[in-house]
């Protein structure tokens, strides 16, 4: 178990400085036509290559904000965010961020132009490698019989897969998802979980994902982050790498989750369960 | 808690393979024909022309109101001598020149706009100025600058389409969503890239209705400035072909003219810009 930390200092006070990603006492704040707004205060962790990081917290924490800030789109007021020792000030081909929201791809583009035009507008390949890569990775989230579809004809599970595909084409050098999956139904949101999980484990991407889902925090991730509401601020950091799919309804991943739920409802200790466990303990997640 | 069990029993069903129920059929050949837009629309067009012949022979005075028959008849004839073709050949190059000028301009206007503030200044300071002003208010001061020429009608045609088409093409830029936008930077795009290849496709259902707009309006321009002008050295256009019928009380070679007019309109909205909604906005699902 991790011992509790003091503040909001470096999440990992084991860093050996090989951190792939480095978020280092960030602030971030946006304009209202009225007022500035605080949406993260000083935070900080690491995250190493191959990860499966999550950022973890309730609606206003920040957490899609400090994961554009991460992006580049925005810049923070305070502190650094640095890739591999250099400092983010941009958007770039390097981080590569998967949205919530269906429009992420261009309308007027195929499946197969989509996934290639990220390729060729960033010039990481020549147009004959760009085609190849698109269609190795379409094949790879199993969408190679839509090569030449349009976007508006796919379902929303679809759509995610399309950018997940462009996302991993672009083999960047840590994927950015925010909420990726949080506009799907239950089922696919779950199979998408599952695919997710496939794709790492064949090609050991790095992953930072942004969610509000406790259950979905444990299962796609292997170490989670906290952040505390209004500003958000570092709460805690919870390995999860022990869980996934099968784990679901399990004691020791409900457990897990009623602390981490314990963490972000209630400011004191997270309850311990020595109670029976009961019909409403039961959320076989969706 | 209490558990009351359902009364109904549980069961479940072995799905056989459906075969024996088609699973698409074709609708009649009645809806099929009528799903067809030049169809209805002929058939529109078809009632209007019994509508007007109608009226002009109950009217029954050709000074007036020549018919339907009587109009085709004239147009037949003008095409037939070559005449109406050489004014319309006229009209239209001199048109599609002030078009494109004013189509490059209101794309290197809008493409400033979105790219400073002020730009955007600019180009909300000089639409607000110059669109409600009517082009052919602009006409004196053209001759005057530019002499009996080309070039007057360019620069009032110019004025009609870049002001409409400015104000189209950035509403459909600031309509651009913010996902599509931060897609586009992710990839690296900037500046003038971004706008060639994020801005303006995404932005293209309004950049079509503005170059829709633009079109009627130069079209009308240009007929009225040759109504009032006349010809430039020695060559007039439809406009010119309509005044100089209208003095001689041709009034079926009037109705010819703007019969020309109007077809010419409705050719280009239903081949051109129907079929470039169809391979583009539509095929793309931004349209229906």
């Amino acid at each position: 178990m991790n011992a509790r930390l003091q503040g909001h200092a470096a999440s990992n006070p084991t860093s050996t400085g090989t951190a792939l990603l480095s978020v280092d006492n960030v602030s971030l704040e946006y304009r209202t036509p009225q007022r500035v707004v605080r949406a993260t205060h000083q935070v900080s962790f690491e995250v190493d290559p191959a990860d499966r990081f999550v950022l973890l917290g309730p609606s206003g924490c920040g957490k899609s904000t400090l994961l554009k800030a991460i992006g580049g789109f925005i810049a923070p007021c305070e502190g650094e965010i640095r890739l591999q020792g250099q400092t983010v000030s941009a958007p770039g081909p390097d981080r590569i961020v998967v949205f919530q929201e269906f429009d992420q791809l261009p309308p007027w583009k195929t499946v197969k132009q989509n996934v290639m035009f990220a390729l060729l507008a960033s010039g990481t390949l020549k147009r004959r490698e760009a085609e190849e890569r698109a269609l190795h990775y379409l094949d790879k989230v199993g969408l190679a019989a839509f090569a030449d579809a349009y976007p508006h004809t796919l379902s929303g599970g679809m759509k995610a897969r399309v950018a997940i595909a462009r996302a991993l084409a672009m083999q960047p050098k840590i994927l950015l998802m925010d909420e990726p999956f949080a506009a799907l139904d239950a089922l696919t949101r779950r199979k998408m979980q599952e695919e997710l999980l496939l794709l790492w484990e064949e090609v050991r991407f790095t992953l930072l994902f942004v969610t509000h889902s406790i259950e979905e925090a444990l299962v796609v991730g292997n170490r989670i982050l906290l952040l505390s509401p209004h500003p958000g601020r570092v709460r805690a950091e919870i390995h999860s790498h022990q869980y996934d799919l099968h784990s679901l309804g399990g004691v020791g991943f409900q457990h897990t989750a009623r602390r981490i739920h314990g963490l972000l409802f209630n400011e004191g200790q997270p309850p311990e369960t020595e109670r029976e466990l009961d019909f409403t303990d039961i959320r076989i997640a969706y | 808690m209490s558990h009351l069990s359902p009364v109904r029993e549980e069961y479940e069903v072995d799905l056989q393979p459906l075969t024996h129920v088609p699973l698409e059929r074709e609708l009649p050949l009645g809806q099929r024909l009528w799903q067809q837009g030049w169809l209805r629309k002929s058939l529109i067009l078809l009632l209007l022309a019994l509508l007007w012949e109608g009226v002009a022979r109950y009217q029954n005075n050709d000074l007036l109101l020549p018919g339907f028959l009587q109009t085709a008849s004239a147009l037949y004839d003008g095409l037939l001598s070559g005449e109406l073709l050489g004014k319309v050949w006229i009209s239209l190059v001199v048109l599609i020149k002030g078009y494109l000028l004013g189509i490059v301009l209101a794309f290197g206007l809008t493409t400033l706009a979105v790219s400073t503030q002020f730009g955007r200044d600019v180009l909300s300071t000089l639409t607000s100025m110059f669109n409600p002003l009517p082009a052919i208010a602009l006409l004196p001061l053209a001759l005057l600058w530019f002499g009996l020429g080309q070039n007057s009608l360019i620069f009032v045609l110019v004025h009609s389409v870049l002001w409409a088409l400015a104000l189209n093409m950035y509403a459909g830029f600031l309509g651009v969503s913010e996902t599509l936008r931060m897609a586009g930077r992710n990839y690296g795009l900037k500046g003038l890239r971004f706008v060639l290849f994020i801005l303006i496709p995404a932005a293209l259902p309004s950049i079509l209705a503005g170059l829709k707009i633009g079109w009627a309006f130069a079209w009308r321009t240009l007929i009225a400035a040759e109504l009032v002008f006349g010809a430039t050295s020695g060559k007039g256009g439809l406009g010119w072909y309509i005044f100089q019928n209208r003095n001689e009380l041709y009034t079926d070679k009037v109705f010819a003219g703007l019969a020309v007019v109007i077809l010419i309109g409705l050719l280009v909205e239903n081949l051109v810009f129907d079929s470039l909604e169809r391979v583009t906005v539509k095929r793309w699902g931004m349209q229906r």
